[in-house]
Parts: C-alpha cells; structure tokens; sequence
C-alpha cells in the first residue's frame, strides 16, 4: 500500500482517505471497521466459546469434551418420552391388558384409546380411509352402519388385525366372481342383473330390461353369498346390495364392470407392524366413527 | 484455405482440443451402442453429437481466423467479450427455464393431480428447478460477470483462446446433461448434487480449466493489486472445486451404465453431503454473488467501495467459519452432538463476517441514495443486499438448536432459502445483467428503465408474498407437528398439516408466478437493448478507463 499512497486522497463526500487503489474506475475508502460490528463480531465468538464449556463441542483422540453438564441429545429424548409417559398416566398400562368390551365401559381408558387410536388412524389409515375415515371409490366409508365384515367391536379388531385378502392365513377370504370375465354369464345376462341390483335400491333401471329374469339370474348366481333378500352376508364380505351404500358406485356402467371383472379390495394386516394395544385402540377409534354395532 | 494454413500455425490449444474431442466422439459413439441403460444411451450420443460439433467448429473456426486476437489495441486492452455475450443470454434461458419449473413445482405441491407424468412429478422437477436456477442460471451469471470483472479490473485479456469458450459451453453442455438425466430418472440422490458420475466428471474438467483462465488472467494483470471481487470469485471457484470432489466420489456399476453408488456411507454420507450443501450456499450463492455486488454496486453507483479493512476482515472470516456450518442442517440427528454444537456455534459466528458485505454493499451508496430514486437497476442490487442481510440474520438463527427444532423439515427452511435465492441471488444477478448487456454488446443505456421498473416492483411484490407465505406455513406447520394434546397424543396427523398449508401453497405459486413475469419482462428488454440499442460507439468504453 505504501507504494501508492501518494495516489490516496480525500473523499469529498465522507470526508474519509482514500486507500489510493483503483480498478476500472473503482476506488476503495479506508474507512476503520464499524464498532458496533466488531464488538458484535467478538460478542458472538465470546458466546461460542461459552456454548463450547457448556456442551459437548471439541473432538479429542479419544471421544470428545462431554460439556459442563454431560449434555447429550439421546438422554434428552429419554426424558422427553419419560414424560410423556407421566402425562398418559398408567392407564396406557390397563389399556394393553383390557378386553375390549372393558375399555368401552371406562371413561377414561375409552377417551386414551379414541386418542390414541386417532393417531394411529392418521399416520396409517387415513391415506386409504380419509383423514375423517369417509373412505373413497372402493375403500370402505367408516363413519356410516354400513360394514363388509361385521361392525361390532370385535369384528373391526378381526379385520384390522389380519386384513382382507391380505395374505395373512387369517385373513377375510372371499371374492366377488368375474362372471363376465370367466364366462359365468353372457354380456346380456350381465346388463339384466346390473339392472336388477339397481332395481334392488329402488334405482331407475333401463326400458325393456326384463327384471324378472334378473330376479331368477340373481336366485342362481348371486344369492348364495349376497342373500335371497340381497341384505349381504358379512362372513364373506358379501356387501347388502339394498341399502345405497356402494363401495364402488351405483351406476350402470360401473355395475357391469364389476359384475365383468369381479372386485377383490385389500386391506393390509396390521398384526405384526402395530403392537396389540395400539391395534386395540385403532379399533376402539374406528368403532367410535358413528356407525359401530 | 491453403495459403492461409502455411501463414497461421495451429495454437497447442487448437490441435489438442481437436485430439481430445476426436477421441470423446469415438468413446461416446461407444459409449452410445454398448449402453446398459437407455438414459445413459441418450447422454452418450449427446456427448458424441457435442463433441463432433467441437471438432467442427474449432476447425471452422481455425480456417477462418487470419491470426490470433492481439492482447491490446493502441494500448487499450482488447477485452474478450464473445464468451461473456453467450453466457449472459444463457444464464436468462435458464433463469426463466428454472423459475417456470420452480411455478410449476408450487403449482404441484398446491394442486397435486397436476403430477400428470412421471417425467414432470414433482420428485424430478424438484431438482430440474433447484439445478436450473442455482446452477444454470446462477452459475452463467457468474462465469458471465467474473469473466467481464477480471478482465476490465486487471486490466488484461482473459487468459487462454479457447479455454474462456471451453468453460462457457462445456458448462453448459453439463447442464444439459444433468437436467436432461433428472426427467429421465437419472440421480444419485445427493441434494444440490444430484448428475451422476459422468456429469460429475465432465463437470470437474470444465471447473478446473476455469479456474486456470481464471489464475492465469489475475497473473498477467496490469494492476498492482488484486481488486476484491476477485478474491470472492477465487475463494468460489476453488472452494466449489474442493467440494465437489468430496461430495462426489462415486463408483459406477458399469462403466456403460448411469447408475453409481457413493462412498461415503451413513452418517459419514450425510456429513459429507450437507457439508457440500451448505457450502454450495456459501461459496457458490454468497462468495461467488458478493463478487458481483463489489463490482457492480460501486461502478453503477459512481462511489468508492466504503471500507478496504472491512472488505479484508470479512472476506477472511467469511471464508474461515463458512466451511464449519454444515452439520446445522443434520441438528437432531444421528450426526454426533459435539459436530452439531460445531455447526451451531460456528453459524452464529458467521452472522458478522456475512454482515461486513452488506454494510460494504449499502454503506457505498453513501453520498448517492438519491441515485435509488431514478436508477431502478440500482435500487434492484441495493434492494438484494437488504435481502442478503436479512437471510444471513435468519439462517444463523435457524441454525439455533432450539429454533432449528421448529424450522427444520418445514417450509420455513423454503422460505429463507427464497429469500436469499430470489432477494439476494436473483436480484443482484438481475442488476448485473442490465449492468452487463449494455456494455459488453456496446450500447449506450438499456432499452427501458421503465420497464426495469416495473420488473422491480413485480418481483418484489412475489418474493414478499412467497417468503411471508412461507413463514407463516413453516411455523404454523411446526407448531401442528409439535402439539400435543392433553391426554399426551400428537394433536394433529401428518395429512392434517398438509392439508393447512394449502392456501400458503396457492400464495406461494401466485408470488412465483410474478417473479417469473418479472424475469419475462427483463428478458425482453434485454434483447430489445441488444436488437435496437443505441451504439456507444461514439463514446467508446475506453474513455472510461482508469483516468489516472
């Protein structure tokens, strides 16, 4: 800098020198840094080194310095859980232990399950489900009295536990035929009967469909699982084909394709990836949706 | 043709570039029909397509020139001005290619079935917008500026014939590759550093060569000393090197195939990985982009830079603490809690040193803040440096463990990304280029300072409206994943803050959406400066020199 300091000079604006430097037009001020910046600046590392007594901070040869206090992230986690124990109190105990009906019939072991059961609802339910359990085109709406296979409590524990066509040995077996697919019937015996089951709810039905060969195609294809009364059959997942309830639509045309290609809806086991008491507390929440039996 | 080949010698870098690219076409055509994979097919004929259109145009090239371009004209340095042409109309292609990903992406996270395909989901334009806008356009506006900077500050020729055309389309090239990879599923899953093994490669080469030009040109300066926007460039130029060797070591599983797998495993991979990450924010969009401001704030401006001493002190700091702050990123993780105490401490102690370039930045416009009223290219630059202190305020108090255990994970992160990325980056790149395209094409003003105008103000309205979305969707995402109820169970499932941050989403897209018709509006008159500027030939830019 020494060589050019006969190029510094006073700028008029600041009143401050100059360093005497220039590039392409660009002069550099020697303005002394500003004070409440290096102070900051000190402030700053005076801190950081207060942190570094404090807590575990310096690597070493061997392990690393542990802090004043031994502070480590894993033990505060440990007592993060420990108190979350202390606030759901010991009935989280009973819970894993009650029979269902039990749970039910006290308040406040019905009110840790529903919570506790909503959770899990959420994180591994509620993508097929809904978030508010009103299900979708072929998942089950949970909040109606409608129930493929069974709503009393036990029955929503059997189905969460082990599924539908899940592959599990005690899963929900049963399928809706492909009888258009299999040739079980023909392409007009399948509009007769879409027409048919739409008749069943009362539904409009298509001009010169003759029903009452749908009602006899029905007697001899169909009843053995739904029922002579079409009310369904909750041992075979048989849904009630009288009630307006349908899992995946009511329209001519979704009709023949179920009859055509048959359904066969999974629903995962959960036995094996949630605890028993979670499983437990997940069928308490589901029971609780509205339409429980 | 034959007359000219006995009186003009082919230059070293002539004949080797043809070798080396003769050679590169014959592999690639290899590469091409042996390919084990079909992306990996598709990037070796792109790679023999480029390297044959090489060896055309060095040879056309050859044939056509009589000598070499001489260093000086009448003692005036002849400045090399055709790579910075080509680089800054790249970097506003991509600008305005990545922000329209970036919009669509928003548009994404706001109305999913806009997912039409898996190559537009949002998993692939996700890095297509993040690469796009850091890399290519960020990237171009540097090699753009830092060519243009270290020339007129060292007052020589930028060193190397075609080495400066080497670095500006092989960067290029290595975003076509990369960006081409990301729609076609081609990753290695590394944020910030996602182009496979062979766009790591080419990379590398393409990044050494510029440093070189770089080196050599500060060598040969006719300056005494070494102007501070270059220690910037040259602390980002080498630093990124360094980083994306360490960040990239890979094995192919076939030397034939896309597919690579890193070295680094666990939590040694994750270290690593942000370790680049953050760094790439640091040397890349801080360093790199600081260059910019110390050049451009103070020519536009017509002020001397406001402190030497501070430029010193805060370059150093800056570049000594930068390095340390990665592991903030992994706070509450498997990393160990001494490295994330290391992390923490270190990024509050950066918050000064990245403060020594705003106050350097806004302190220049002393005796010129009237200049603000009538010159709306320099309120943009001044405007980024507001945003550049207010995101190196906030990311060393995210960087807090406490705080970092609110923010992490959530869209507050994304908004202080933007407002660094859109405020600062975008904003000084944007006051750059009008700087820029006026003088390397030779015209005498922009086009329109009105329509700059209105650019500013139309992007500055989107980048509040995206950063306070973002703020208020971090938090409130945050505090729903941290409530508990009374009975001791999460209050809220995952799908339920999902579905809060809805509306921010749809807040977020519309403020993309205005910085996109801003950079559409730059664009325009950019090119209409270009197409029917006034020449300022009458007043050559050589009268500007150094009056000394």
């Amino acid at each position: 800098m020494a060589d050019h300091a006969h190029h510094a000079e006073i700028d008029k604006v600041t009143g401050t020198a100059t360093t005497g430097h220039e590039w392409d037009g660009i002069k550099e001020l020697n303005t002394p840094l500003p004070r409440w910046w290096i102070w900051t600046f000190y402030a700053c590392i005076i801190w950081s080194i207060g942190y570094f007594i404090v807590y575990p901070a310096w690597p070493l040869m061997d392990g690393y310095t542990k802090g004043l206090f031994g502070y480590s992230s894993r033990a505060e986690l440990a007592v993060d859980l420990a108190n979350l124990d202390k606030v759901r109190g010991d009935k989280m105990a009973a819970l894993a232990t009650a029979p269902l009906a039990e749970i039910e019939k006290d308040p406040a072991l019905l009110a840790l399950a529903r919570a506790k059961g909503k959770v899990v609802f959420g994180d591994n339910c509620a993508a097929c489900h809904g978030s508010g359990g009103a299900g979708a085109k072929g998942y089950p709406n949970l909040n109606d009295d409608d129930w493929l296979w069974g709503g009393t409590l036990d029955q929503i524990e059997q189905t969460i536990k082990f599924g539908a066509r899940s592959g599990h040995d005690d899963a929900h077996q049963g399928n809706m035929p492909a009888f258009g697919k299999d040739g079980l019937l023909t392409k007009d015996q399948i509009v007769i009967m879409a027409n048919y089951v739409r008749s069943l709810s009362g539904l409009s039905t298509r001009s010169g469909v003759d029903l009452a060969a749908g009602k006899q195609l029905f007697a001899d294809n169909c009843s053995s699982c739904h029922g002579d009364e079409a009310k369904g059959n909750p041992e075979l997942g048989a849904p009630n084909l009288t009630d307006r309830i349908w899992l995946y639509g009511s329209d001519e045309a979704t009709l023949i394709e179920t009859l055509t290609n048959g359904r066969g809806g999974v629903m995962p086991a959960w036995t094996g990836r949630l605890d028993p008491a979670t499983i437990k507390a997940m069928a308490v929440y589901v029971h609780s949706l509205g339409g429980g039996k | 043709m034959n007359q000219a080949l006995t009186s003009k010698r082919i230059t070293l870098g002539e004949g080797g570039l043809t070798l080396v690219f003769t050679l590169t076409t014959v592999l690639c055509v290899y590469a091409a029909i042996f390919a084990k994979d079909a992306p990996f097919a598709f990037h070796a004929a792109l790679g023999a397509a480029f390297s044959a259109w090489a060896v055309f145009a060095i040879i056309t090239r050859y044939s056509r020139r009589t000598g070499l371009p001489p260093q000086e004209i009448n003692g005036v340095p002849n400045y090399n001005l055709g790579p910075i042409k080509f680089l800054s109309f790249m970097a506003m292609f991509w600008g305005i290619a990545g922000f329209t990903v970036g919009l669509y992406i928003a548009l994404e996270l706001a109305y999913p079935g806009l997912n039409v395909a898996q190559w537009v989901n949002f998993g692939r334009l996700r890095p297509l917008h993040t690469s796009a806008v850091v890399f290519a356009f960020g990237g171009n506006v540097l090699l753009a500026t830092s060519f243009y900077v270290v020339q007129r500050t060292t007052r020589a020729r930028i060193a190397g014939d075609l080495a400066p055309w080497f670095v500006a389309i092989g960067y290029n090239f290595f975003i076509v590759i990369a960006g081409t990879g990301y729609l076609l599923g081609v990753t290695q899953s590394k944020e910030y550093a996602e182009p496979e093994w062979y766009a790591d490669l080419w990379l590398t080469i393409v990044w050494v060569v510029y440093l070189l030009v770089f080196v050599a040109t500060l060598m040969k300066r006719k300056e005494p000393h070494i102007y501070v926007a270059n220690w910037f460039y040259l602390a980002f130029i080498l630093t990124i090197a360094v980083l994306h060797l360490g960040n990239n070591p890979t094995l192919p599983v076939s030397l034939l195939g896309s597919k690579s797998y890193i070295a680094w495993a666990g939590v040694q991979d994750a270290m690593f990985q942000w370790w680049y990450g953050h760094n790439a924010v640091g040397f890349f969009l801080t360093a790199g982009f600081l260059a910019i401001m110390y050049y451009f704030i103070p020519k536009r401006a017509e002020r001397p830079v406001y402190s030497y001493r501070l430029s010193i002190i805060h370059f150093w700091a800056l570049i000594f603490l930068y390095i340390w702050a990665g592991p903030h990123h992994l706070h509450y993780t498997a990393l160990p809690d001494w490295t994330q105490t290391l992390g923490m401490t270190f990024s509050i102690m950066l918050w000064m040193p990245s403060w020594g370039g705003m106050i350097n930045g806004l302190m220049t416009l002393s005796g010129a803040w009237d200049k603000l009223r009538t010159d709306p290219v320099l309120r943009m630059m001044v405007v980024s440096v507001a945003f550049y202190g207010m995101s190196t305020f906030e990311g060393p108090m995210m960087a807090i463990k406490a705080v970092n255990s609110l923010s992490h994970y959530t869209d507050w992160t994304v908004g202080h990304v933007h407002s660094g990325a859109l405020g600062w980056v975008g904003f000084v790149s944007f006051g750059a280029l009008y700087c820029l395209v006026p003088w390397v094409w030779g015209r005498k003003q922009l086009y329109s300072l009105r329509l700059v105008n209105w650019h500013f103000w139309i992007a500055t309205l989107g980048i509040v409206l995206y950063i306070s979305a973002m703020w208020v969707s971090g938090i409130l995402q945050g505090l729903m994943w941290r409530a508990y109820t009374s009975l001791g169970f999460l209050e809220y499932s995952f799908i339920e803050t999902v579905e809060a941050m809805h509306p921010f989403y749809a807040i977020r897209a519309a403020g993309g959406g205005l910085f996109l018709i801003g950079a559409l509006i730059m664009a325009y008159n950019l090119w209409m400066t270009v197409r029917v500027g006034e020449s300022s030939e009458a007043q050559p830019r050589v009268a500007l020199q150094a009056a000394e």
